[in-house]
């Protein structure tokens, strides 16, 4: 078989969905920003295990404004998750109010979650409780507003018709990182506001 | 054929160098002279270079401050140092070994040869090549102007606290040290995840996993670490930063912290990190030294599975450090406990490095001699990691200067050996010029009797109980010979490397022509020419067998023939083959990036952040921090060229 015969047949040019370089990239970024988390989780039950109770602060984290918040969040991710879908069949209006939804309502968990710093009695300051808390809330919504900017791209672009239904990776991208953010939340949320009411 | 076309079968045309295609893609993918081509340029044959060039440079200074501690050790009661310069300079000749020398000298090989010996005509990534590159000297430099500032790290380059924090260490000194670190993770984590998706992804058609040269698997591995460690030392120096900076009490005891958590975050980071700077060599010896055997290496799949089980314990050790209730195990010396691991997998290796050389023909080139050294040094350092490890009531040797000749040993004979072979082998590639073999043999011998001299004493000096990381010693403890001659091995081996570097400047110009294929080697890179041209590959290589160029001889032919000498011709533009992961068969073909101003202005912007929040001057810092959003939305805007748009005009 001296004859290349394995390349006789049509490939796909360029920036394709899962095939693209990008696609790969994004996942090995996944995988790092989710170690991250993870050492940031350690450290907060490596704190808890050594202190116990009275480590954390008196007024456990309520469920007011984060379980909406939660909600929120997750519905965010439907959203983005319906813009892929209907970018891939080519409907370029529906995909653009996919993300334009995913947008503002993960604009509105930022806001609640500014509310939610603000009615804290600590700060990062006060004690090491406070130092984790806001740390791994903070990285968190860093996560958030760079998963924003990515959507907001996404949407301009998807606005300027850059997408038809094959040439659509970077939303594929942008869609993944997302859905990862909003994972990452219900990492933090199960830890920092549901595991101090287990104990 | 536009720029947006969906799907094309490739044309299939012959190899040729000097074919009117080859000089087609020689204008597509040459980058532009001078500064310009200097400042965007992403070949990762250039970026390998600088990777290179940039390592030694730091070896060189990590070098120096080695002999001004020497000199000041060389006899008892000396007081060519303070004390606290001698921390300074112990922690920079740390930091700067382990971090600015020897991962980036691997990734110097790995960047050159990845697409050579994958068949493929750049990285997968090319423009964050570049901008791993660059971060990684922003962050070297920004480490070392506090040394030139006379603010140096001076807690060791493990810099535990409580002493690395405010109240004990009022200077910049740790502020320069933890913001470098989190600088330099960047470089380390962009490089890796390039590294891997290039390795999944742009290997010739036909070379299946089990197919491709094992340098790769070396590098591969431990960037797959990498990915899972380098977010524990950014996120422990970030914690450190702000304790310092902020009053956070992530460490501070007084106040709730926790030290031991910046112990436990560290070495969850850097038990991994010591397999980081010595897989990737393995690797390369495990690639060459078949080469100088005139066969192949005996047992490829164990040598294979031995680097994966190696780097998966480096994450076990310190898991084990962490159920065992820690204190006692982490004050242990961590170099020891990592190479008691590390001995087992790898004892698998240097058997199969022994076994390629007892039933191959061997060719006793300087190369070769740099590889049986680093097998012996190999041997001895995991011969000192057993003593130090194994026996718990040993925690006599712990911080004596046993554990500094075993971490040399370990170091400088798995890293800096196999990569001074690895140049003997793959300098010919790079410059088209044999190196001397004459000085090569004075290079050789002066490094392997003066590394030797200079450290194997030091085993004894720490069984007599000289401690670690002290300035100086009284007189009448017997220490004092010794010393001295440790201090002479020291200047022997700084000889030796400088031969090393007098050899490689003559070598570039006046060294014999090497032509492609110097030492008759069977991998892909051998059969481009030396120096390979920008494209690398006229046409893309299809690949049958783990040595293409040895398959006849061998008759490794169950699979057919490799075919070097037709192929796709991809040529619309830089254009690069994507193949699936595992199986190599084609996939995509991709649009590769043109030469980028990009990387380098987000590098600029990054050290202009990170120069904002040493000084704690948020407004810089907040400027910096726009620069760099505003260059990556440039950098990552859909591109035709790169076929990211639509075919529909907007
Ligand atoms: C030119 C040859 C070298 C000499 C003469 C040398 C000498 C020394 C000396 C005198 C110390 C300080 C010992 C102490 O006071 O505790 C030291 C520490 C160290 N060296 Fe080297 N070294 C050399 C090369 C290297 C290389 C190539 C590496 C790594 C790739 C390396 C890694 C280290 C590390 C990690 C430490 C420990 C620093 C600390 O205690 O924080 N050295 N070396």
């Amino acid at each position: 078989m001296s004859e290349p015969l394995i390349i006789r047949r049509r490939l796909p040019v360029g920036s394709m969905g899962k095939k693209a370089n990008g696609w790969w990239g994004m996942l090995a970024l996944i995988a790092t920003e989710a170690a991250l988390f993870a050492y940031l989780l350690f450290s907060y039950f490596f704190f808890d295990v050594q202190y116990g109770r009275g480590w954390l602060p008196e007024k456990l984290p309520a469920f007011r404004l984060s379980g909406p918040n939660t909600v929120i969040l997750l519905l965010s991710s439907v959203a983005v998750w319906w813009a892929e879908r209907e970018a891939r069949k080519g409907n370029r209006a529906r995909q653009c109010l996919g993300l334009a939804v995913g947008l503002l309502l993960g604009i509105a968990f930022v806001v609640i979650q500014g509310f939610e710093w603000a009615d804290k009695t600590f700060t990062p300051f006060s004690s090491s409780y406070g130092s984790l808390f806001f740390t791994i809330t903070g990285f968190h919504m860093a996560h958030v507003i760079a998963g924003l900017i990515v959507l907001a791209s996404l949407l301009l672009w998807s606005a300027l018709g850059y997408f038809d239904d094959r040439r659509n990776a970077p939303v594929t991208i942008g869609a993944i990182y997302w859905h990862f953010v909003d994972a990452v939340w219900l990492a933090v949320f199960f830890s920092l506001y549901v595991t101090p009411h287990l104990r | 054929m536009s720029a947006t076309e969906y799907e094309r079968t490739p044309a299939i045309a012959e190899k040729g160098y000097e074919t009117p295609l080859a000089h087609d893609l020689e204008a597509i993918w040459e980058s532009k002279p001078g500064i310009r081509g200097f400042l965007s340029t992403v070949d990762h044959k250039e970026i390998g270079i600088r990777y290179l060039v940039t390592s030694f440079v730091f070896l060189v200074l990590g070098g120096i401050e080695a002999l001004v501690m020497r000199l000041q050790l060389a006899g008892p009661n000396k007081s060519l140092l303070t004390p606290e310069q001698y921390n300074e300079l112990f922690s920079m000749h740390g930091l700067t070994m382990i971090f600015l020398y020897a991962l980036p000298v691997l990734s110097g090989f790995s960047n050159y040869l990845f697409p050579l010996v994958l068949g493929s005509r750049d990285m997968a990534f090319p423009r964050l090549n570049a901008f791993s590159y660059w971060v990684y000297v922003a962050s070297g430099i920004f480490m070392y102007a506090s040394l030139v500032l006379g603010f140096a790290p001076n807690d060791g380059w493990f810099s535990y606290v409580p002493y690395a924090l405010k109240p004990y260490n009022p200077g910049p000194n740790m502020d320069f040290y933890a913001l470098g670190m989190i600088f330099y993770g960047v470089s380390t984590t962009v490089g890796s995840a390039n590294f891997v998706v290039t390795f999944l992804r742009m290997r010739a058609p036909g070379m299946s996993i089990n197919r491709v040269p094992i340098l790769t698997w070396g590098t591969v591995t431990v960037s797959f670490g990498n990915l899972f460690a380098v977010p524990a030392v950014s996120l422990a120096f970030l914690m450190m930063w702000a304790d310092r900076q902020f009053n956070t009490h992530f460490f501070t005891p007084e106040t709730g912290g926790q030290p031991l958590l910046w112990q436990h975050l560290f070495w969850m980071f850097a038990h991994p990190w010591v397999y980081v700077v010595v897989l990737p060599a393995m690797g390369l010896v495990s690639d060459a030294l078949p080469i100088f055997c005139r066969r192949p290496i005996v047992g490829y799949t164990v040598v294979v599975l031995g680097t994966i089980t190696t780097m998966v314990l480096g994450f076990g050790v310190w898991l084990h450090h962490m159920f065992a209730t820690g204190l006692p195990f982490l004050a242990l010396s961590f170099f020891s406990a990592a190479s008691f691991v590390i001995t087992i997998p790898s004892a698998v290796a240097v058997f199969a490095w022994i076994a390629t050389i007892w039933t191959g023909r061997p060719v006793i080139t300087t190369a070769f001699l740099f590889f049986a050294g680093f097998i012996a040094m190999f041997v001895i350092g995991g011969v000192s990691g057993v003593m130090t490890a194994a026996v718990p009531a040993d925690r006599q040797l712990t911080d004596t200067y046993f554990v500094v000749a075993h971490l040399h040993y370990v170091l400088i004979g798995i890293n800096l050996f196999a990569v001074m072979g690895a140049l003997y082998v793959w300098f010919p590639k790079i410059t088209g010029r044999l190196m001397s073999e004459r000085l090569g043999r004075w290079n050789f011998w002066l490094v392997f009797v003066g590394f030797n001299l200079g450290f194997f004493p030091m085993h004894v000096t720490g069984l007599m109980g000289m401690p670690r990381r002290i300035y100086t010693y009284p007189d009448g403890l017997g220490w004092d010979t010794l010393n001295l001659i440790t201090t002479m091995g020291a200047f022997v081996l700084a000889i030796g490397i400088l031969l090393l570097l007098i050899n490689l400047a003559i070598s570039r110009r006046g060294g014999a022509p090497a032509g492609p294929n110097p030492w008759d080697g069977p991998t892909l890179e051998w059969a481009t020419p030396s120096p390979p041209p920008p494209y690398n590959f006229p046409v893309i290589p299809l690949v049958a067998s783990r040595h293409p160029l040895w398959e006849e001889r061998l008759g490794e032919t169950e699979a057919g023939h490799s075919e070097i000498h037709r192929g796709p011709v991809l040529a619309d533009g830089k254009e690069a083959l994507a193949t699936t992961a595992l199986d190599a068969q084609p996939d995509v073909i991709l649009k590769m990036p043109e030469d980028s101003y990009a990387p380098f202005v987000v590098t600029l912007a990054m050290a202009v952040a990170f120069t904002g929040l040493l000084l704690a001057n948020w407004w810089v810092a907040g400027i910096g921090g726009l620069a760099i959003l505003i260059g990556s939305l440039v950098w990552l805007w859909p591109e035709a060229a790169l076929a990211q748009k639509a075919r529909r005009p907007a």
